[in-house]
């Protein structure tokens, strides 16, 4: 993303003269890496996430997904901070249990969105560095897609992308799956095969063009019979 | 463990318990004291003041009584701030006016994080009961979590009351709210549009002398009409995290907002009629979103009256900037065959 590189470490992508000493504070935060993507289609809800995680230049793992499955109807991708990540689906996983003791019934989608929502902002002095998009089904058996930024905000979309190559993805999806900026085209339906194919032919792309996306693919399809998973090989390199 | 000692990690449900917003029941009485069962209400409920828990970093070497000390609940004095790395969402163009036919409330639909447009698609106008509604700008967390808790505040206390609180006192209690985060960066602006429904109660300190002569009681609200009384009809409030609470007819917000007060300005009169206040909000959104680099997309519009708010459909403005070229080149047009005109003759 390219917003997060100004944030990153300053001293290490600048130029290489000399400019008087520096004072390095130490940062609890790293940038993991990694792209994600939801879809939501009338009757499905599509989560993908590639697989790599890195931090500067190296890669620590080919097979880290960033898709983590949190209800029978609800999956949530998360990317940025890998630490931040595997904290903070502890802790929906968590609340997800207590709820399901004291109320006894499964969290719906939307209610861990309001919920994820207010977990984020709690910690709005010192944030999870996390873009966290959720998809799954609503009540109605519709797909439901919900897209947050690291301090809470959120908001139900039909697709949305995260992570480093969000700023190249998001707008293909607005072409073809929002029909944006077109004349003269007929707005026809997402059907569940065309969604799976322009998923995998947009992390193609990103793999193509963003260093920290790569490796392998793994989606997500959440239908009313389950959840099925599917892995799909990127470029290694 | 060790991490947590390291990083100051107070965040335990027992430390939570006793990291009281002790600051917020403060102030919660002080503006509520003429309603005995608020307190007794407070003392049942642990969290019947405190809006949501915070956690606040502190630095390993900062002085343990920072937060030992649990008497005061002031981020600005704890926080370090933390560098961020990621952009917040900002930039917008939001307005509310008054009218002869109730209050008009609109804004633009885009949020900017640095120069990427997280969404184009936002909802800036949010209603927090039938008669108001709440436009918002600043940071977009801020602001949805900021209205969410005061949507709350403002239930529970009609459950608590049966009755709604008034517009000038969900300002206060807004205002009172976010009074503990000045100074950090939680940044919202926000403006209340809505409209007092019943005469107000006999506390305010609006009720003028000659309105309160039939000695009406906190009981007595909506049986008797005052039309003078300033308590009932349109409220427009400007409530921003910096302190500020403002009462006005026209307010305007945002990083598009001079464009937008330009045309204000120029054209609003109390006695509009219903569609010419619209397209006069329209247009204002319209131009400054033009002008603003951070405003964009879509207009929302609500109208709040005696009746309630209704909304306007949302409007994707990509037609009118069509519409406006094509005006333009028309004038181009004239203004050079004008003065070639000139030049002949």
């Amino acid at each position: 993303m390219l917003s997060s590189q100004s944030y990153q470490d300053p001293g290490k992508m600048k130029d290489y003269h000399y400019s008087g000493p520096v004072e390095h504070r130490f940062s609890p935060y790293s940038f993991n890496g990694g792209t994600v993507l939801a879809v939501a289609g009338e009757d499905f809800a599509i989560v993908a996430s590639d697989t790599r995680l890195s931090e500067g230049y190296s890669i620590h793992s080919r097979d880290s997904p960033k898709c983590y499955k949190l209800t029978d109807t609800t999956v949530i991708g998360c990317s940025g901070f890998h630490g931040d990540c595997l904290t903070l689906t502890k802790i929906i996983d968590a609340r997800l249990k207590m709820y399901k003791h004291s109320n006894n019934k499964t969290m719906t989608s939307n209610a861990i969105a309001a919920m994820l929502s207010t977990i984020l902002y709690g910690r709005r002095f010192f944030p999870y560095y996390v873009y966290n998009i959720i998809g799954g089904l609503d009540e109605h058996g519709k797909g439901a897609v919900y897209s947050f930024d690291p301090v809470g905000s959120y908001q139900r979309d039909t697709y949305k992308a995260g992570g480093s190559a969000s700023a190249m993805l998001q707008p293909l999806l607005d072409n073809q799956i929002g029909f944006k900026n077109m004349e003269g085209v007929q707005h026809i339906p997402l059907s569940q095969e065309r969604a799976v194919q322009l998923v995998k032919d947009v992390f193609i792309s990103a793999a193509e063009r963003d260093v920290y996306t790569g490796d392998a693919l793994r989606l997500c399809i959440i239908t009313k019979e389950g959840i099925n998973e599917q892995t799909v090989p990127l470029r290694k390199d | 463990m060790a991490l947590e000692d390291i990083c100051g990690f107070q965040d335990t449900p027992l430390h939570r318990k006793c990291f009281p917003a002790s600051h917020f029941e403060d102030t919660a009485i002080s503006f509520d004291c003429y309603s005995a069962e608020f307190r007794g209400l407070k003392k049942s409920g642990r969290d019947s003041g405190i809006p949501l828990q915070f956690f606040l970093p502190s630095l390993p070497n900062s002085s343990p009584f920072n937060h030992r000390s649990t008497s005061h609940f002031s981020p600005s004095k704890h926080s370090v701030t933390v560098r961020r790395p990621f952009p917040l969402s900002h930039g917008t163009t939001t307005l509310g006016f008054i009218f002869q036919g109730g209050v008009i409330a609109a804004a633009d639909t885009r949020a900017s994080a640095g120069g990427l447009v997280a969404c184009p698609a936002v909802h800036k106008i949010t209603p927090i009961h039938s008669h108001l509604v709440v436009t918002s700008s600043g940071s977009g967390a801020d602001c949805m979590l900021w209205e969410r808790i005061l949507a709350r505040e403002i239930r529970l206390y009609q459950l608590r009351h049966r009755r709604c609180l008034s517009i000038c006192g969900t300002a206060k209690l807004l205002s009172f709210m976010l009074h503990p985060f000045k100074g950090t960066d939680v940044c919202v602006a926000l403006t209340l549009c809505g409209w007092d429904k019943e005469a107000g109660n006999t506390d305010s300190s609006f009720i003028t002398d000659n309105s309160s002569s039939a000695g009406f009681s906190s009981q007595d609200v909506s049986a008797i009409a005052y039309p003078s009384s300033p308590n009932r009809g349109p409220k427009l409030i400007y409530v921003c995290s910096d302190g500020a609470r403002l009462q006005g007819d026209v307010f305007s917000v945002g990083s598009g907002s001079p464009y937008a007060y330009g045309v204000l300005d120029g054209r609003l009169r109390w006695n509009l009629s219903k569609d010419e206040a619209v397209s006069l909000a329209r247009e204002a959104v319209f131009r400054a979103t033009h002008r603003d680099a951070y405003s964009g997309n879509n207009v929302d519009l609500f109208h709040v009256t005696a009746q309630g708010w209704s909304r306007r459909k949302r409007e994707e403005l990509k037609e009118e900037y069509y519409r406006d070229m094509e005006r333009r080149t028309k004038t181009v047009g004239e203004r050079k065959r004008e003065t070639a005109l000139d030049a002949l003759g």
